[in-house]
């Protein structure tokens, strides 16, 4: 069986690789282009568009509470940097933690149905939690936490110069995209995969299958806590905005435009998502409505997302 | 040899005449108005700020110094990370000098932000936020509306008095919570009574427990501490249950011409709120709104006036400065008064804020309007300096 596998694993691993350093490079040279703002928003949606996919895509599992991670991990990365004064690294870390917490407690609840249920279950938790957001005084209601300061991160790295903080960005990005594609490729991934396509199969074959189920959902909110926790430091706001179920259904958006179950579906999906919210906002009112159609042509015409199309046109794994 | 000639030629050339061009960046003047175009604001400011804008670009010819004023604007969903990236975007690549608009709070604090950091001006006219003016000051934003004293102190002169019972429903939001301890504060200082107060939370539909509260509490005035659906709700319900045929009054601390309009005038009448501009107030209002009618097919609202006035004194700022350099310009927008079709007597306070007369407006009775936009009546104005907050209160260390 293993030498069936291994020789497409690592001939998809190659290609996958020089794409992986195109895109690369190209996040490393594009601040000659844009302005490093909007590539910093670009990178941490990358990120939570990845988280999202190890769920959604491998392991089967649709949450609509997503917001819930990527909010609650902003609030309290602001916080830390705001009002403990703790440095960038450790807000992350703090904020990642809090992050993979809630999953925790989200997943045992969750996980226990499937399907639409499951999907509505994360939805109501993550309201409970966005609820707690508007009313909890630490975060400020309407307000959020603003002007949140960047720091310095190792001692080393001044993060209120815009440059410096790109490559961070881009570095803590490409390291938490890293670990996710290793996750994937992983035997624990070919698992989440086999339990997503035929669950029963999964237990009779002696798996524990919520076991495996529940360390997704933690996972995908840890690293969606990371996104989030990036995004209050680039922007240094965390609001409402980032907790709310508009920006769980932006995880959703992203993940089908780029491709669910890809590897570079994120990455594609992200940029999607900030060039429309961005370079057509000069549309007014028409930004909504491009929105929704791009959303409703990606399900009808391309299924499998831009990258999931491309894939299939040329016939590899991407 | 022809190449090198004509290179040091035209690099003369550019010595003597771009002199007078560097004065202005990037030979044009850009005024950026960034709102939200498709949600809760997009009547107040939305499109027709932008129709605004460009009035004012008229008003100064359409050029300043020989070069062309244009006007931009974005959506930005009444979310701060898109509005932070179109900021930057606009002052860091696209050569845009100001930015105007900017309801919602958070969005408009994070664009104030954008401008302190990249030392470019912006002018928030769609939204009171008190911080930016106090804690969040900064050396190139200010703020064209009331703040929440101008809106406390013009109600409770008016209304306020003596032995006046007065009950909240205010939003559960921090904002809202803010205006009601500073109405609060003023309503005390003057001799009134609060007999009771609730928090309601967003978007809820039901309003009756808080309005029998309300009713039972056998207050004078009903204030509501509320915006935009809530707000309409929660008058069309008090109408369901005789609040105002029983003789209590509602008070909207935070209304706008559109929500009278949505209301209807049989549910809205005698409602009494304030606001830096109507367009019925006098004739060079109305010749305004006029104007902005033709090109825009409705009435002009606050937010509307107020972009016209930011923009026009900009412009005409730039015009005495010589330069749109950022820190010329806020100098000369201090040095001059503010006076235009909306807003008279105007001043801009080294805090940022632009202090102005202020009116407080009643709704008028089925019977009394004559044409679709004729809506309310002006009970009283305010001179400037006796409702904001004076500069002395301030939290800003700039001042």
């Amino acid at each position: 069986m293993a030498n069936l596998v291994a020789p497409t694993l690592s001939s998809s691993l190659r290609y996958q690789s020089w794409i992986f350093a195109i895109v690369l490079l190209a996040y490393a040279v594009a601040p000659l282009v844009t302005h490093p703002l909007f590539l910093m928003q670009a990178l941490c949606l990358t990120l939570f568009a990845a988280s999202f996919n190890l769920l959604a895509g491998h392991a089967g599992l649709l949450s609509f509470g997503h917001a819930a991670f990527f909010g609650l991990a902003a609030y309290v990365s602001a916080h830390a940097a705001k009002v403990w004064a703790w440095p960038p690294e450790f807000a992350l870390l703090g904020a990642t933690a809090a992050a993979a917490l809630l999953g925790l407690v989200f997943g045992v609840l969750a996980i226990r149905r499937q399907g639409i249920y499951f999907a509505m279950i994360t939805l109501a938790l993550a309201q409970m939690v966005y609820f707690y957001a508007v009313k909890a005084p630490w975060m400020h209601g309407e307000d959020g936490i603003q002007n949140v300061p960047q720091g310095v991160m190792f001692g080393l790295f001044d993060l209120s110069h815009q440059l410096t903080l790109y490559f961070v960005v881009l570095a803590v990005a490409t390291a938490g995209c890293l670990f996710i594609y290793r996750v994937v490729k992983s035997p624990f991934g070919q698992v989440l995969r086999s339990i997503r396509d035929n669950e029963n199969r999964a237990i009779s074959l002696g798996y524990r299958v919520d076991r495996y189920k529940l360390i997704a959902f933690v996972l995908s909110a840890a690293f969606s806590g990371l996104a989030g926790a990036m995004k209050a430091i680039v922007v240094q706001l965390a609001s409402l905005t980032d907790i709310s179920w508009m920006t769980s259904g932006d995880a959703v958006l992203m993940t089908l435009v780029g491709g669910i179950g890809t590897v570079f579906g994120p990455v594609i999906g992200a940029l999607v998502l900030v060039l429309i919210q961005d370079r057509l906002a000069h549309l007014g009112s028409w930004v909504m409505t491009i929105h929704g159609v791009v959303f409703v042509l990606c399900i009808l015409v391309f299924p499998r997302g831009i990258v999931g199309g491309v894939s299939r046109l040329i016939k590899k794994p991407l | 040899m022809r190449k090198l000639t004509s290179a040091i030629t035209s690099a003369l050339v550019f010595l003597v005449c771009g002199h007078a061009f560097a004065q202005l960046s990037d030979n044009v003047v850009k005024i950026g108005v960034l709102n939200d175009q498709s949600g809760p604001f997009a009547d107040l400011g939305g499109p027709g700020s932008v129709i605004a804008a460009r009035l004012a670009a008229e008003d100064v010819g359409g050029a300043i110094l020989g070069v062309p004023v244009t006007v931009v604007s974005a959506d930005h969903q009444n979310k701060a990370d898109i509005a932070s990236n179109i900021a930057t975007r606009w002052f860091q690549s696209d050569a845009v000098d100001i930015i105007v608009d900017l309801p919602a709070g958070p969005v408009a604090s994070a664009v104030h932000g954008v401008g302190r950091t990249n030392r470019k001006i912006t002018i928030v006219t769609a939204t009171s936020a008190d911080a930016l003016t106090n804690e969040q000051c900064s050396p190139t934003g200010l703020a064209w509306r009331y703040d929440y004293n101008a809106m406390s102190k013009v109600f409770t002169s008016a209304l306020g008095g003596k032995d006046t019972k007065w009950f909240f429903i205010t939003l559960d939001f921090a904002v809202a919570v803010d205006l009601e301890s500073k109405m609060s504060h003023f309503i005390r200082e003057v001799g009134g009574k609060i007999v009771g107060s609730v928090r309601h939370p967003p978007n809820v539909g039901d309003f009756s427990s808080f309005l029998l509260q309300a009713k039972a509490s056998g207050a004078d005035y009903i204030a509501l501490a509320t915006a935009g659906g809530d707000l309409i709700n929660v008058i069309k319900q008090a109408s369901e249950f005789g609040i105002v045929r029983g003789g209590q009054k509602l008070v909207g601390l935070s209304m706008q011409l559109t929500d009278v309009r949505s209301l209807g005038l049989p549910l809205a009448q005698k409602l009494s709120f304030v606001q830096s501009f109507y367009w019925d107030a006098d004739d060079t209002s109305r010749a305004w709104a006029k104007r902005f009618q033709e090109k825009a097919g409705r009435a002009p609202t606050e937010g509307h006036a107020l972009v016209y006035s930011a923009t026009l004194h900009y412009l005409n700022a730039v015009k005495a400065a010589g330069t749109d350099e950022p820190m010329a310009v806020m100098a000369k927008m201090r040095e001059r008064p503010v006076q235009d079709s909306a807003v008279s007597k105007g001043v801009v306070r080294t805090d940022g804020r632009m202090v102005h007369d202020i009116l407080l407006v009643e709704v008028k009775e089925s019977g009394q309007s004559s044409s679709e936009w004729d809506l309310l009546k002006v009970v009283k104005r305010v001179p400037g300096n006796e409702a904001f907050q004076p500069l002395v209160e301030s939290k800003c260390p700039l001042k």
